[in-house]
């Protein structure tokens, strides 16, 4: 019996102490109509040795090509010593910090997280972490709507060139309370969403207005035009932002005049690995007048009886355990370990490593366009500065390319013509620091070949 | 320490390659960030040590027996860890083609099929990325339900007053309103008051089973024909079916839909506060609104099933493909269980409960439902000790962590005074339970003798007890750098 641990004596000595005749006897409180009297039609059970045959062969079947592809989700280096330590069993196998005297280690690593993911985005305060990315951002928009009290249309401005399945997955879960998601147009030659898209928007009545940095061509937006705009008519600026870009470029808090009132997005690049789309985390920070309606766990420093410093969950009055139908969110669990993990991946790096990190991509990135528009017929498609991704057209639909890129074992970029069908035979291609010389003349030398 | 008190200008851990001098010469100043992060710098040593030392002042399965109700705290087994970290699933790229991924695809089609197996109902989606996740789903699938049928009045979901705190956020959250159900004496729901409650209003009712009560709701089949008579839906949280599984399935009982949370009843691991997830299964009537992806079979090749196949879907839940090194670790749990292995867990966790329960109430101790066999979880309360000796559930709470044990869950549910809800899984061997009854006791004498020693508790944790309130005032929620 896999993992348990009861001998046949044992098993005799618990039915009589609890004056049961077998194990049976222990479900006589389920109807019998509803009892199954056969284990259900599964293969039998796989032993370590036969499990891992079978994985290994499942896992075999990925043969890691060279990947250029981000759209969201991106490969970097992470540090040996960050899952040597999230992987210790005292972090892996605890669960939410509920009694604080024993759980002290991950209370600290949450607090410490909150602090770097306030220092990266320039907030007062950060949460303990969301679901990923998308999730996060329909917590900010819920979280938006309640806290826009100047507002009342639960109305919201979303650009296009926001990611488009953040936008789905925005819109599955805030529609349920009625809100709904306005899409803003982008400028077809810079790739951004001008101050003209905006305009006719003027004086009418919205809650909030996402603002994504990078968006989702990799390019950068007028952050400060766009969150005075927003403040200017009483509308609460929301950033999606990638966290290592945090490294080199302005910090939403410092945004515009004032800077963002919630800042939020995928925290995969700090130290969770690509892994078929998770787990990652979101993470979601604001300024403090808006931390009571914060979803989500957040935990406080305090002292203990003797005045020694601690930590502790905090401000749980807003959570669905105290407040139940009046809570900020139904969130509990959430993505603690891969918050372990971003904590220590930030420790290890400091900010001249993530810095580094966030160069080494811009650089990249900048290298394998020059390259790549000196090949006929492939060209930029936006004119505006990018971080780490950039859109390009070739001369024949980008499906058709990419599936020869693949037979040279590259993973050429994320095919736009679904999501944009006016970005016509384009490819959003990808380049982080995990890329080098040789990679970027070999994707250099098969789109030639191929194109 | 923070790890912010340790760091010193220009220390370094990793360094990472460097990038050309001008590698930002392209940026305009008006987007670029003007000071450095406040970020830690720190040596290599010096992080793996601080967090190594935190790790140690956490408890976790590993270390300590954790009996925390209605969180299934069992054994995580490395294996499974080990396989779903193999660099052909830990590389893949979310968004790379079907045809690099089959391997993958398998996994999560099989552990489709085996979810639907263990439950009885008719399809899975593994998307949600936690038990509230897939409450959401659920409760959404049941919004579009409603719609699709041009039903538009169903504004209500209807809970027990026992049920967990995400059940009523949930359904506000997908804009429903709530009307609680009371719990009758024995634990059961009120059948007369549900009777009462639906209506033409009703979009359904969620249902733990067995409930947070820790025990078996034995009206199941009344419950689900008053609520299916009334237009309503059945709602199947699954925290508990780590009790029920292989000897029952929500399916069979009349559920429409249910949440399953693999990080519970398939082990993976908590992490402190997640990642978990929540797959949702349905029933044929509800299966149009599945979150998507799922995975599909066609011949030998499994595909992603996205909005062009199900038209009626509530949409996506996350980016991409939720939480899915989770729910690789769930498929090889159920790899190794096989199909003796999934109901040896109910037998055992039941097993595990009633012999602890019987046991501690031949020392004393009050259970809340003396006249119930327990399920895989039972509640005690301590309203004796709190009235007579000014000992309550959270001194006990806080003893307990001296002695080495993590503490059950207390004050919920909230309709039993001074209770604790203790879990203790089918994965402790009987020593360890033994030890566990012998340290309540101690405490139970310790309550009567020396009292300050309960209520002072714990007294050898790295921190005694905290000023919540001070916490909650002050709203010191991140270290601040100093000016300089």
């Amino acid at each position: 019996m896999p993992f348990i641990p009861h001998t046949a004596d044992d098993v005799q000595t618990m039915l009589d102490a609890i004056g049961a005749p077998n194990l049976e006897a222990l479900f006589e409180e389920i109807p019998p109509t509803l009892r199954l009297h056969e284990p259900p039609s599964l293969p039998e059970a796989l032993n370590e040795q036969q499990a891992t045959r079978l994985m290994e062969a499942r896992a075999a079947d990925y043969p890691r090509p060279l990947c250029f592809l981000g759209a969201g989700a991106y490969e970097h280096h992470i540090p040996a010593a960050v899952w040597e330590i999230v992987g210790r069993g005292e972090f892996y196998s605890a669960y939410t910090p509920y009694q604080p005297e024993a759980s002290q280690g991950t209370l600290q690593v949450l607090y410490e997280y909150q602090s770097m993911m306030a220092g990266l985005t320039g907030l007062a305060i950060s949460n303990a972490s969301l679901y990923d990315g998308g999730s996060a951002l329909a917590e900010a928009l819920l979280m938006a709507v309640r806290a826009n009290r100047k507002s009342k249309s639960k109305r919201i401005l979303v650009p296009r060139t926001l990611h488009p399945l953040y936008r789905r997955v925005a819109r599955a879960i805030v529609h349920n309370q009625g809100i709904e998601l306005v899409e803003l147009p982008y400028d077809p030659t810079g790739g951004h969403t001008p101050s003209e898209a905006l305009a006719p928007y003027a004086g009418q009545d919205f809650a909030a207005l996402v603002i994504p940095q990078p968006n989702f061509f990799g390019v950068l937006e007028d952050v400060d035009a766009l969150t005075d705009w927003a403040h200017q008519h009483n509308i609460l600026a929301v950033a999606v932002v990638n966290p290592t870009a945090l490294a080199i470029l302005k910090p939403p808090g410092a945004w515009g005049e004032t800077g963002v009132d919630i800042a939020c997005g995928d925290g995969q690049p700090l130290g969770a690995p690509l892994a078929s789309g998770g787990p990652y985390f979101g993470f979601l920070c604001c300024r403090k007048e808006w931390v009571r309606q914060l979803p989500g766990r957040v935990v406080g420093r305090t002292v203990d009886l003797d005045g020694k410093p601690g930590f502790t969950l905090t401000l749980q009055a807003r959570e669905q355990h105290i407040r139940r139908s009046k809570a900020t969110s139904n969130i509990c669990t959430n993505q603690g370990l891969m918050v372990t993990a971003a904590t220590l991946y930030l420790s290890l790096l400091g900010p001249q490593g993530l810095e580094q990190v966030a160069a080494t991509c811009h650089a990249n990135m900048r290298t394998l366009v020059e390259r790549l528009t000196q090949i006929p017929g492939v060209r930029s498609v936006f004119h505006r500065p990018v971080f780490h991704e950039a859109v390009l057209r070739l001369p024949r639909p980008a499906r058709e390319i990419l599936d020869g890129l693949l037979v040279h074992g590259i993973l050429g970029g994320f095919d736009l013509s679904d999501d944009y069908p006016e970005l016509e035979n384009s490819v959003l291609v990808c380049a982080t620091e995990t890329r080098d010389e040789t990679d970027l003349q070999r994707y250099t030398m098969a789109l030639a070949d191929l194109i | 320490m923070l790890i912010f008190d340790q760091s010193r200008p220009g220390r370094r851990a990793v360094i990472p390659a460097a990038a050309p001098e001008d590698a930002l010469s392209d940026l305009p100043e008006s987007l670029r960030r003007q000071r450095s992060a406040p970020l830690p710098e720190v040596s290599e040593l010096q992080a793996v040590r601080h967090y190594t030392r935190l790790s140690q002042k956490n408890f976790s399965i590993d270390t300590h027996f954790y009996p925390l109700g209605s969180c299934t705290m069992k054994y995580n087994p490395r294996i499974c860890h080990q396989l779903a970290s193999l660099p052909g699933f830990l590389a893949r790229h979310p968004l790379a083609p079907e045809i690099l991924s089959q391997g993958f695809l398998a996994c999560l089609h099989e552990l489709q099929e085996i979810l639907r197996e263990v439950t009885g109902m008719h399809a899975v989606s593994l998307t949600p990325m936690a038990g509230a996740q897939g409450e959401f789903a659920g409760v959404a699938m049941i919004r579009a339900y409603h719609l699709s049928r041009n039903d538009h009045h169903r504004r209500e979901i209807l809970i027990p007053d026992a049920a967990h705190g995400t059940n009523p956020a949930t359904a506000i959250m997908c804009g429903f309103s709530v009307r609680e159900i009371p719990t009758d004496s024995q634990g059961d729901v009120d059948l007369a008051a549900l009777r009462q409650a639906v209506g033409p209003q009703t979009a359904g009712l969620m249902l733990t089973n067995p409930s947070t009560l820790g025990v078996f709701e034995r009206q199941i089949t009344e419950i689900a024909a008053i609520v299916h008579e009334a237009g309503g839906l059945l709602y199947y949280d699954g925290a508990n079916l780590n009790a029920i599984l292989g000897k029952a399935r929500p399916g069979d009982m009349g559920f429409d839909v249910m949440h399953i949370n693999l990080h519970k009843t398939f082990a993976t691991p908590h992490g402190g506060g997640g990642p978990g997830a929540g797959p949702v299964a349905v029933n044929t009537r509800l299966e149009p609104f599945l979150p998507i992806p799922i995975v599909g079979k066609e011949g030998e090749r499994y595909r992603w099933l996205t909005e062009a196949d199900r038209p009626h879907s509530i949409g996506r839940l996350s980016a991409f493909m939720g939480n899915a090194g989770v729910v690789l670790r769930a498929y090889v749990y159920a790899l190794l269980l096989g199909r003796t292995g999934m109901g040896q867990v109910a037998d055992y966790s039941t097993l595990n409960a009633n012999y602890l329960l019987a046991e501690l109430v031949k020392a004393g101790f009050e259970p809340a439902f003396p006249q119930r066999r327990a399920s895989h979880e039972f509640i005690i309360t301590l309203k004796r000790q709190a009235k007579t000796l000014g000992i309550t559930a959270m001194d006990f709470a806080k003893r307990l962590l001296d002695l080495g044990y993590h503490a059950p869950t207390t004050y919920f549910p909230l309709l039993v005074p001074e209770c604790l809800l203790i879990e203790p899984t089918e994965t402790e061997c009987k020593e360890d339970l033994d030890a566990f009854i012998a340290a309540m006791c101690q405490i139970q004498q310790e309550a009567e003798s020396s009292p300050e020693q309960v209520k002072g508790a714990p007294h050898h944790q790295p921190v005694r007890r905290l000023d919540e309130v001070r916490a909650a005032r002050d709203m010191d929620l991140a270290w601040q750098p100093t000016e300089s």
